[in-house]
């Protein structure tokens, strides 16, 4: 049976143990007769030209965990950002784990989707957003509709902002066998909110997980949001994470990415702008190695006039590994004096990389400045004979001219704990050992 | 008086199609529809050899297969390939020794497309090889020509005279089966050029065809085949214009070049086919599959201004073989009213040291739609390969669209690539600019078109140039100075 038909079927089952009177199983019920009809993307299709999903489908995983795994803090505790106090939304095999979470319903709400389908409170947010932004035709989000139960929820009202970041960790015991993850997450910002939000997947196994994970944004009138997304999971897991944001009236929303680990990873990143002086950050750190495979596709969608799209990807690829960044740009005809920019550079350390990129303009207005530039090449042989001849090994040296390389991106982080957690995932990922902070 | 966009826009929109004229020329036409019983007569008609008619039969086979793509950004009602006739030729024959002898009313078509035979002979010096539907009827500067060992002249001609040379190089760039419209091309190509320089001959004079569709219902397949043997050069000119129809033509030509070592192809084309009325009524479909081949230290460089015809889908490429080659691609689109180009190039590097630059200017006005789509591929073997890429787009108006889909996908390590692309308008401030210095709106324009356009129009040949900006006036009239 393949991962499809597995799916379809534990769909009944799904069905049997939720409530069928909520109004959320309609949109579920709507989602797998989407999936049923397309099933899983194939290189075909333009969009996945690059990224093929047939050996995950080929894998026998198992769609819900048998048994309720724990986890000890100790183990655990270096998957966290925990030099700082945060809020922690903690998942073990797609199961809160009450244990090791923090939530908070003080001002601001910071709980579980779980809760909020379920509970009358949440009943109007849940129809007002979810299921909204996210697409109803794209297979793996309408996958992950019909199969959406639990997730993280955050909502922040009116003028607040929760007193610390929170983070988001999904853990992948897999202690039984293949683990397929679907987390749903839904995050709301009212007027004038503000949130920082860092999400994390980690596989604690040497089998196979896939996380197909859905998460909304809705930013609306002068809110800001923040979210980190760290990929430095084990390299026998794969992630397909899709994030839809849509944004209001001088709302600011930025994404980082930064990708150092796991197999197979897609990033499908949608911005709509809804309104008008809007701003979008999409910015990515890749560096890979191996036979990793890291998709960046990116959208953003300029509806109104106005607006600012900001794009910065940088990736670096060594051994076998394979780099994609496919990033999209619309602007529509009412959407004059937009300015949208988009920058990808790229590394090839090794013969065997390869790198395919796809910058796509789609203008309709004629007065906006929009402009992409993309570069693939190598580090510059005289800075590296400058750093030499002043005494620093070749390797160390490479490793700085790829940190500085990276660096643009890294600025934007406004969490300086975070930042000097990534400088030293990609420290180790480049295998240096530098006498200062990297 | 002043001259605002709001006036050039008007003016674009009604500028009709000026070479949008129709000669009465009696034409030996085909039934409509395609069969192998097609493919052979056409075969049959122009006496080809036996492994002629065995290639496109083949090439049919191929076709009859296929489907036609979709993944253009371009949306145009298909062409129903049955109500299509397959071969048309001017009825006139034998060929002229003289321009005397040459049908009037055919010399006054040259005439108000301002390709006087005899003038461009005395003044531009270039030998023209005039393709009026399908045949060939007139050659000039053969013997000129054929005094350096030079062949240049009509496909038909090449595959009675010269039938090793097409032979071993036909479909060896654009194979048959390489996509739908070349395969439906190579079953049933009427007519077309045919280019030879032998070892070491630097052609003297730009080689030239003037390409024009002229009776109703007759679709047009060209082949050219340009061979550029070891060491030689050859400067090659393409210029078409074809008389306004309301039903809408189809036009699949196939253009193969090869730069053997240490050879250097130099291909221009100006085309400006009936782009349709301005409600988008009518005009010609132009589905082209040009590509060269460069060996070791080879040059390709391919120019196109591109103003005309309904719908667009072109890709000049350059297959990047031989070590130290070098494909250029330098291309202007123009688009207005309903047109809707989807162009670009492909430059795949195999080679080591290949280096390749594509810059491309896509004009929108009207409600017209431009694509840049292009390729970049570095295989894994093609150690420091260089490509340069720019697509700049200005939008005139805001219902028209400028897209770019660059593709890039490399797999050596020492590649380095460069792709940078921008899309604007004519800034205010740079009209202000120039008014602040006396010049008119009208005039400011022009500049600013010309100059943001210049880098490819420096490209085309001294002949060309001047046609090239006779041609975007009639795109763009008031805005090209």
């Amino acid at each position: 049976m393949d991962l499809k038909d597995k799916l379809l079927s534990s769909f009944i089952a799904f069905e049997n143990n939720v409530d069928l009177d909520n109004p959320i199983h309609e949109v579920r019920s709507e989602a797998i007769k989407n999936f049923e009809e397309k099933g899983f993307p194939s290189k075909k299709e333009e969009a996945w030209k690059y990224t093929s999903l047939n050996n995950l489908q080929k894998v026998d995983f198992s769609v819900f965990p048998k048994q309720e795994n724990t986890l000890e803090y100790r183990d655990i505790k270096k998957y966290f950002l925990h030099e700082i106090d945060t809020y922690k939304i903690v998942f073990i095999d797609g199961v809160y784990s009450s244990y090791l979470s923090e939530t908070t319903h003080d001002g601001v709400d910071v709980c579980l989707m779980s809760a909020a389908f379920n509970k009358p409170m949440y009943k109007q947010i849940i129809e007002l957003y979810f299921n909204k932004v996210a697409s109803k035709d794209e297979s793996l989000t309408t996958l992950n509709t019909a199969f959406s139960r639990e997730g993280a929820y955050i909502y922040i009202p009116k003028n607040k902002a929760p007193r610390k970041p929170i983070q988001i960790i999904h853990f992948a015991t897999g202690n039984e066998a293949a683990l397929m993850l679907q987390p749903r997450n839904l995050i709301i910002a009212e007027e004038n909110a503000e949130v920082q939000i860092i999400e994390r997947h980690q596989s604690l196994t040497g089998n196979e997980v896939f996380t197909n994970s859905v998460t909304e944004i809705y930013a609306a009138k002068d809110a800001i949001v923040d979210f980190y997304k760290v990929q430095n999971d084990a390299k026998t897991a794969s992630l397909v994470d899709n994030t839809y944001i849509s944004q209001k009236d001088n709302s600011v929303v930025r994404v980082h990415t930064f990708s150092f680990g796991g197999k197979m990873t897609r990033n499908n990143l949608n911005f709509y702008q809804n309104g008008e002086r809007i701003d979008s950050t999409l910015k990515g750190v890749t560096i890979l190695g191996e036979k990793q495979h890291v998709d960046h596709h990116t959208l953003v969608h300029h509806a109104q006039p106005n607006c600012e799209s900001h794009q910065d990807y940088k990736g670096i690829f060594g051994e076998k590994s394979t780099g994609v960044f496919n990033g999209k740009i619309i602007v529509d005809q009412i959407a004059q004096k937009t300015n949208a920019f988009q920058q990808n550079n790229n590394i090839l350390l090794s013969d065997k990389a390869t790198i395919n990129t796809k910058p796509q303009l789609e203008i309709f207005a004629d007065d906006v400045k929009c402009s992409h530039g993309c570069t693939i090449g190598q580090l510059d042989e005289d800075a590296l004979f400058y750093l030499q001849s002043r005494g620093i090994p070749k390797k160390e040296a490479t490793a700085l001219l790829m940190y500085a390389f990276a660096n643009n991106v890294l600025e934007s982080v406004r969490i300086p704990e975070l930042k000097k957690r990534i400088n030293k995932i990609i420290a180790n990922t480049l295998g240096v050992r530098v006498g200062f902070d990297l | 008086m002043a001259y605002t966009e709001e006036e050039l826009k008007k003016e674009l929109e009604t500028k009709e199609y000026e070479y949008g004229f129709y000669t009465d020329i009696e034409s030996d036409t085909f039934p409509k529809g395609l069969s192998e019983d097609i493919v052979i007569a056409i075969s049959q008609k122009k006496q080809e050899p036996e492994w002629m008619t065995e290639w496109r039969l083949e090439a049919f086979r191929f076709w009859k297969e296929m489907e036609e793509p979709e993944w253009a950004n371009v949306k145009y009602e298909k062409p129903n390939f049955q109500d299509i006739s397959y071969y048309s030729a001017p009825n006139k024959k034998p060929k002229y020794n003289s321009l005397d002898e040459v049908d009037p009313e055919l010399l006054d078509t040259f005439k108000r497309l301002g390709i006087s035979l005899d003038e461009q002979k005395k003044l531009a010096g270039v030998a023209v090889d005039i393709v009026m539907d399908s045949v060939s009827v007139a050659t000039t500067f053969k013997k000129t020509l054929a005094e350096k060992g030079i062949i240049f002249c009509s496909i038909s001609e090449a595959i009675q005279d010269h039938p090793e040379l097409v032979k071993k190089y036909i479909g060896t760039v654009v194979p048959q089966k390489d996509n739908f419209y070349a395969a439906l091309n190579s079953a049933v190509f009427s007519d077309g050029s045919f280019c030879y320089i032998p070892k070491g001959v630097r052609c003297p004079m730009e080689l030239s065809t003037y390409f024009r569709i002229n009776q109703a219902g007759t679709g047009q397949f060209e082949r050219t085949l340009v061979i550029a043997d070891e060491g030689s050069y050859v400067s090659y000119l393409e210029g078409c214009t074809a008389p306004s129809r309301d039903e809408n033509q189809l036009h699949a030509a196939v253009v193969e070049l090869i730069a053997l070592d240490d050879a250097e192809i130099k291909y221009s084309t100006v085309q400006n086919w009936y782009p349709g009325d301005k409600e988008g009524k009518g005009g010609v479909f132009n589905f082209v599959t040009k590509r060269g081949i460069c060996e070791e230290n080879a040059k390709i460089s391919w120019t196109q201004v591109e103003t005309g015809s309904a719908v667009t889908w072109k890709y000049p490429s350059c297959v990047l073989k031989g070590d130290n080659s070098i494909g250029e691609f330098y291309s202007i689109a123009v688009t207005n009213n309903y047109q809707q180009a989807d162009t670009g190039t492909k430059m795949i590097h195999l080679g080591k040291n290949t280096k390749s630059t594509i810059i491309s200017k896509g004009i929108s006005a009207g409600q017209s739609q431009n694509s840049y789509r292009g390729l970049v591929q570095v295989n894994s073997r093609a150690e420091n390969a260089r490509n340069f890429s720019q697509c700049d787009s200005l939008l005139m108006g805001n219902r028209c669209g400028a897209h770019t889909f660059p593709y890039i996908e490399t797999k050596n390590k020492s590649a380095q690539i460069e792709h940078e692309a921008t899309t604007s308008k004519i800034g205010e401030d740079q009209i202000f600019y120039c008014n602040q210095r006396g010049i008119d709106t009208e005039k400011a324009i022009a500049l600013i078109v010309n100059g943001f356009s210049k880098e490819v129009l420096n490209k085309l040949p001294m002949e060309f140039a001047v046609e090239a900006q006779k041609l975007l006036e009639i795109s763009l009239e008031g805005s090209v100075g």
